[in-house]
């Protein structure tokens, strides 16, 4: 490291000099760079996971266009859309096929711990429209009152979970009827449901003998090849004669409902406030960090500028010690970050990941606003007649 | 030029505080300095010796009155004309001002890294050079918290010395050293200025100093009261 220094800023490494020198105050200035990361990692991975547990259920689908009702801002929320629209919006000659899709919360009470599964009923003939995990097993949902469960589900333990195969199902009542999983998928928990459950439609309607085979809750639509999406969606809405109806492309559809959750719903928001909070205190404690440093050598800095160092050679000074301090807060802090969030996925079993993405802009941020901080702190020496600061 | 004074005030008066606190510290300073002289600024406790030393070493801006220091005004000079100034100066303080971080080698080298340019080998036997002659060539790699307050002064010595500065600035060098060590250090720097030609302006109250003084001046409440001219 001080070799790497001495090359890179062509001088005695001062800055590492002067922070290894006390190694107490070192790693004191480290923890706290390192806890500063953390802290955001954590907040961040929350936020992120909230987006992650929203766009899951998306993935199980494959889709061009979503048709859903007025209120259906989230996947999981809204009233019904008739089916007749489905068949009017199979007239348009680039609407290649649809299908209606039911969703329901579906409980399983067990001894110990009770299983909500956001349950998704679907038509097992259209495979197509099931991502090519599920979509292989989608013939066994022919039979009635069978199931695909989530091997991830919130309560469901791993070997439990590893045993279901169509040789060896599991049964297991709800609503009054004996439900039957032949094979699992990857789901995982969110903020709403404990899991996902795939039955087929007819047994979704055995389920829920209130709802009608003529009201799905979404309907998915998928476009012949070379179609223009924003054209087909424009005669849709002509097409079909409802205009309270949402008819979105199936990307958007997935954006406008974490976008919804992310401002909209309470626990979003909270998340957002929380990485805000998160960033500030951070921020602080780095801020913190640095302009103490700056203060406990201002008089060997003073030396410095009465020997005719300029202000150049501070803001050098102070810009090795932000890479330092970030360099090498941020290896602790990833570690200890990525153990806690693992941690709290394992327990919660939301997808709490740290990310590429994640790590970069934390580590960045860190270098840069050290840099930042440095800087304001050496503007008071900056400032002075050297005799004024022994 | 060579006959130039290295330092030339005239009229230079000096205020610290502001409004009715303001309060005036030096009155009608004039000052010259000879090249290759060794002058003793003295006097009491508060009499301004350290404020001409620190106005005359750029180290405070001057306010009122003219001085120039190796040909340039100090009045109103701009912050890079001051900068370039003090690389021409070997400044020695009253506490040693080491960098507690840094080896006797490194901070002396910190004294000749201040001229752009100076390659790194070279400045590192350079200051192993300049400590050799303060007599602690044992010693290059030790930090200031490992040597004596005798042997600190004279690494301070040392990277006052080591970039050949035309003039060297002292404020009581000697003040935190016994006896010995003190004299140690002002025969130091009395034989190093006579061996490169450099010009020496000390402050102090020492007494045991002023018998190695070319010229004395005293201060009283911030006037000169008296020149005192030696062998």
């Amino acid at each position: 490291m001080s070799w790497l220094l001495r090359r890179l800023f062509g001088r005695l490494p001062i800055g590492w000099l002067q922070l290894t020198h006390n190694r107490t105050r070192f790693a004191a200035a480290l923890a706290g760079v390192a806890f500063a990361n953390v802290l955001v990692f954590v907040q961040l991975g929350i936020m992120n996971s909230m987006a992650a547990a929203t766009l899951r259920p998306y993935e199980f689908f494959q889709a061009d266009l979503m048709i859903s009702a007025e209120d259906a801002n989230a996947f999981n929320e809204g009233g019904n859309v008739a089916r007749q629209w489905l068949l009017q919006a199979m007239a348009d000659p680039d609407v290649a096929d649809g299908m209606g899709l039911f969703l329901g919360n579906v409980p399983w009470d067990r001894a110990t711990k009770d299983i909500t599964f956001t349950t998704f009923g679907v038509d097992p003939a259209q495979a197509a429209f099931l991502s090519p995990e599920i979509a292989g097993d989608a013939a066994l949902l022919q039979v009635q009152d069978a199931a695909l469960l989530d091997r991830l589900a919130r309560g469901l333990s791993r070997d439990e979970a590893a045993a279901i195969r169509p040789q060896s199902p599991l049964a297991f009542e709800t609503q009054g009827r004996t439900l039957t999983a032949f094979a699992t998928f990857a789901g995982g928990g969110g903020f709403g449901g404990d899991g996902y459950m795939l039955v087929s439609d007819q047994t979704f309607l055995a389920l829920f003998p209130a709802r009608s085979s003529n009201a799905p809750d979404h309907i998915l639509l998928t476009l012949r090849p070379g179609a223009n999406p924003t054209q087909v969606i424009a005669r849709l809405k002509t097409l079909i004669s409802d205009p309270s109806l949402r008819i979105r492309s199936y990307a958007d559809a997935a954006q406008e409902d974490l976008r919804y959750q992310q401002t909209r719903r309470p626990t979003g928001v909270i998340f957002g406030f929380g990485v805000l909070i998160g960033v500030l205190v951070g921020l602080v404690i780095v801020y913190q960090v640095l302009s103490t440093d700056v203060a406990d050598h201002l008089r060997e800095y003073a030396t410095f500028k009465a020997m005719g160092y300029g202000p150049r050679f501070f803001l050098g000074i102070v810009l090795e010690e932000a890479l330092v301090l970030g360099i090498m807060g941020f290896v602790p802090g990833l570690i200890v970050g990525t153990a806690i969030l693992t941690l709290m996925a394992a327990i919660t079993t939301l997808p709490l990941t740290m990310t590429p993405f994640m790590a970069i802009s934390v580590f960045l941020g860190t270098i840069l606003f050290s840099a930042l901080s440095g800087t304001i702190a050496t503007r008071r020496l900056a400032a002075a007649d050297p005799a004024d600061l022994f | 030029m060579s006959d130039a004074p290295i330092i030339a005030t005239a009229g230079l008066n000096h205020w610290f505080g502001s409004g009715d606190a303001r309060k005036q510290a030096l009155f009608d300073i004039n000052l010259t300095l000879q090249r290759g002289s060794f002058t003793v600024l003295m006097g009491p406790s508060g009499s301004g010796k350290t404020t001409v030393l620190t106005l005359v070493g750029c180290l405070r801006a001057v306010q009122d009155g003219s001085a120039l220091l190796l040909g340039q005004e100090l009045n109103g000079a701009s912050e890079a004309m001051l900068i370039a100034l003090r690389r021409k100066l070997g400044f020695i303080f009253q506490a040693h001002n080491l960098h507690e971080s840094l080896t006797a080698a490194q901070n002396v080298i910190m004294g000749l890294q201040v001229h752009p340019g100076v390659p790194e080998a070279v400045a590192e036997q350079a200051a192993v050079h300049a400590l050799g002659l303060v007599g602690l060539a044992d010693r290059t790699g030790y930090l200031p918290a490992n040597l004596s307050g005798g042997q600190k002064q004279r690494v301070a010595v040392a990277r006052a010395l080591v970039g050949n500065p035309a003039l060297v600035l002292a404020d009581e060098p000697t003040a935190a050293l016994d006896k010995d060590s003190a004299a140690d250090v002002v025969d130091l720097l009395k034989r190093m200025g006579r061996a490169r030609g450099t010009t020496t302006l000390l402050v102090t109250h020492d007494p045991r100093i002023l018998d190695r003084a070319d010229r004395i001046l005293t201060l009283e409440d911030g006037r000169i009261v008296k020149v005192e001219e030696r062998g």
